[in-house]
């Protein structure tokens, strides 16, 4: 990526970053600029580390080596500050262990509006619940008493209540239909336009990234193999071969 | 055709809640042969309650009603917890939504397969090691002597998917619900562990029913496939017509799908219509 971009207008900013679990390297001098208002996939192969890029940026995985800005700031590894969720938040993989299961939709919705003293809280609420096609129904429930879908829908919720100008993405429609994804890949959509929110969007669904992201980088082995523009991926315009057989395997099972 | 592996008569799951009574499925009725049978349909639909009460995995609190529960002949509404435990374990497997939860926090990977596959067969120790290592294999671990001593908080989204397939392949169940079993997987490992499940069909005449949103996975994979809605099933169709599929909501989702090189948005969304609750 050309260095002219690497200005006030970086949202974020890793480089070289290094990422180790006892010998295991998960993340091998990762280097990603995403400008504000971007939209920046990630796709690649299981275990290659996607997750935990996303983690180290959101302070939730240390790093041992590299740098990391976001928003104009500097962070080290380790933990964050208030400020920092007020800029950044994250929707994880995995929806079970992301949400509470014994809060009720309620008090998911509300500690973070609480902890950031924001006000209206009661319409807010009800606001996002209907964002994200829950209604009222929903807002008593147990988080446990919710299917798969439902709580990632409360999980994004919980992520664009705060207002925050960058999302980090791990996998967010992949346990929803197509209705619903449909839905929340608009609402998302509409959001960054809203308030130019910048997005880092993991996924292994190369229809939604090529729907929602300007790039996407590859991702194998912990190392980032690719960055290519989406429109790389209808024109076949890329130099790995992995992301040939990512494309080709995103059209369905072949017996034989 | 020879009797169903499982017969699903007019299944109903009702939860008692704070705000009134949740009808999470609301007589769903269907069999299994030894088949690929695909379930899609709304988030909250009623997929993973369906596939529960089979399993017996039902929340205490809940009512169960049917007019016909039936595997092999057993009625598994009649079924003592001890037997339904035993079925659990040896005949009838399932691969639960949320792999890393259903997973035991404190054991390692390796641990917890070598349990299982001691529970199914006599091995020793080190025989049982080897096997649970080619297991992981099987599933495209990659570096599985490293997986195997992590535990479950410690691997990732699709690798915690794929410790499960690799232990349910232990147990050899003569039928399998699959709930959402590549959901975190990449594509090119996706296609791996379906052919893994597709011989489990072919060579040993495993039933299969396989659970998940991704309509161009089930429609290249299954060969029929049920379509929920609310709670109900409203359509049944062999999964090579699903594009020419009847009902709205069917239809509504083949359209709203993102594709590498269409450039809709925002992406068209159904209108949900009262009468398909009904
Ligand atoms: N706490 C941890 N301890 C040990 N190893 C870890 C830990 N967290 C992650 N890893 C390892 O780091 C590697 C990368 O994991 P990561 O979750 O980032 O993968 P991913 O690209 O998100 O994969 P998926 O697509 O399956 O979600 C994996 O091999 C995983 O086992
Ligand atoms: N313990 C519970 N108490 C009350 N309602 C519940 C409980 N568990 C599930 N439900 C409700 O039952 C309905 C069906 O849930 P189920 O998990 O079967 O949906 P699903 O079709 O698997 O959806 P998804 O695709 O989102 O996983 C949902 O509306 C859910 O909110
Ligand atoms: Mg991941
Ligand atoms: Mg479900």
């Amino acid at each position: 990526m050309k260095m002219g971009k690497m200005t006030d207008r970086t949202a974020l900013s890793v480089r070289d970053m290094v990422v180790t679990f006892d010998e295991y390297v998960a993340l091998d001098k990762v280097s990603v600029d995403v400008a504000t208002g971007e939209s920046f996939g990630i796709v690649g192969e299981s275990g290659s580390g996607k997750s935990t890029l996303l983690r180290a940026v959101a302070g939730l995985n240390r790093f041992d080596e590299g740098t990391l800005s976001v928003d104009g700031r500097t962070y080290r590894s380790g933990s964050r500050d208030k400020e920092f969720y007020r800029t950044v938040q994250m929707v994880f993989q995995d929806p079970y262990g992301s949400l509470h299961p014994r809060q009720t939709v309620d008090r998911l919705l509300l500690e973070p509006l609480a902890i950031h003293g924001f006000d209206d809280i009661d319409g807010r609420i009800a606001r996002a619940l209907d964002e994200v096609g829950l209604g009222a129904g929903f807002r008593f429930r147990y988080s446990h008493q919710l299917s798969g879908g439902q709580r990632q829908r409360i999980a994004i919720a919980r992520a664009l209540i705060l207002e925050p100008k960058i999302l980090l993405l791990d996998e967010p429609t992949s346990a929803l239909d197509a209705s619903i994804q449909a839905e929340i890949l608009n609402l998302l959509e509409q959001a960054r336009k809203d308030r130019n929110l910048t997005f880092v969007m993991v996924s292994h669904d190369l229809g939604v990234i090529s729907h929602m992201c300007e790039r996407v980088a590859v991702m194998k082995n912990g190392r980032i193999v690719e960055t290519v523009p989406v429109e790389a991926l209808e024109k076949r315009a890329f130099s790995e071969d992995y992301t040939r057989q990512l494309l080709v395997a995103s059209e369905g099972f072949r017996r034989g | 055709m020879s009797a169903p592996l499982l017969t699903v008569d007019d299944l109903r799951v009702t939860f008692p809640t704070r705000t009134g009574e949740v009808q999470a499925v609301r007589g769903v009725s269907f069999t299994l042969g030894r088949e690929r049978l695909g379930i899609v349909g709304e988030s909250g639909s009623g997929k993973s309650q369906t596939g529960r009460a089979i399993m017996g995995l039902t929340p205490g609190h809940a009512k169960i009603t049917a007019s016909k529960l039936e595997f092999d002949g057993i009625d598994l509404l009649k079924a003592t917890p001890k037997q339904r435990r035993d079925l659990r374990g040896k005949r009838i497997g399932m691969i639960l939504q949320d792999p890393k939860y259903s997973l035991n926090p404190v054991m390692t990977i390796g641990k917890q397969i070598i349990e299982t596959l001691l529970a199914h067969e006599k091995l020793s120790r080190s025989e049982a090691r080897e096997r649970a290592l080619k297991m992981l294999e099987a599933v495209q671990i990659r570096d599985p002597e490293r997986v195997f001593g992590l535990y479950p908080n410690e691997v990732s989204g699709g690798m915690g998917q794929r410790v499960m397939i690799a232990m349910m392949l232990i147990c050899g169940p003569e039928m399998l619900i699959a709930d959402e079993p590549t959901s975190a997987l990449d594509v090119t490992v996706q296609l791996d562990v379906l052919s893994i499940l597709d011989k489990l069909v072919a060579e040993r005449g495993m039933g299969l029913v396989f659970i998940s949103h991704d309509l161009r996975l089930v429609s290249s994979f299954c060969d029929r496939v049920i379509v929920m809605y609310a709670g109900r099933i409203v359509e049944e169709l062999p999964s090579a017509d699903l594009a020419q599929a009847k009902h709205p909501y069917t239809q509504g989702l083949l359209n709203c799908l993102p594709t590498i090189g269409t450039d809709r948005h925002p992406l068209p969304v159904l209108e949900r219509k009262a009468e398909w609750s009904a």
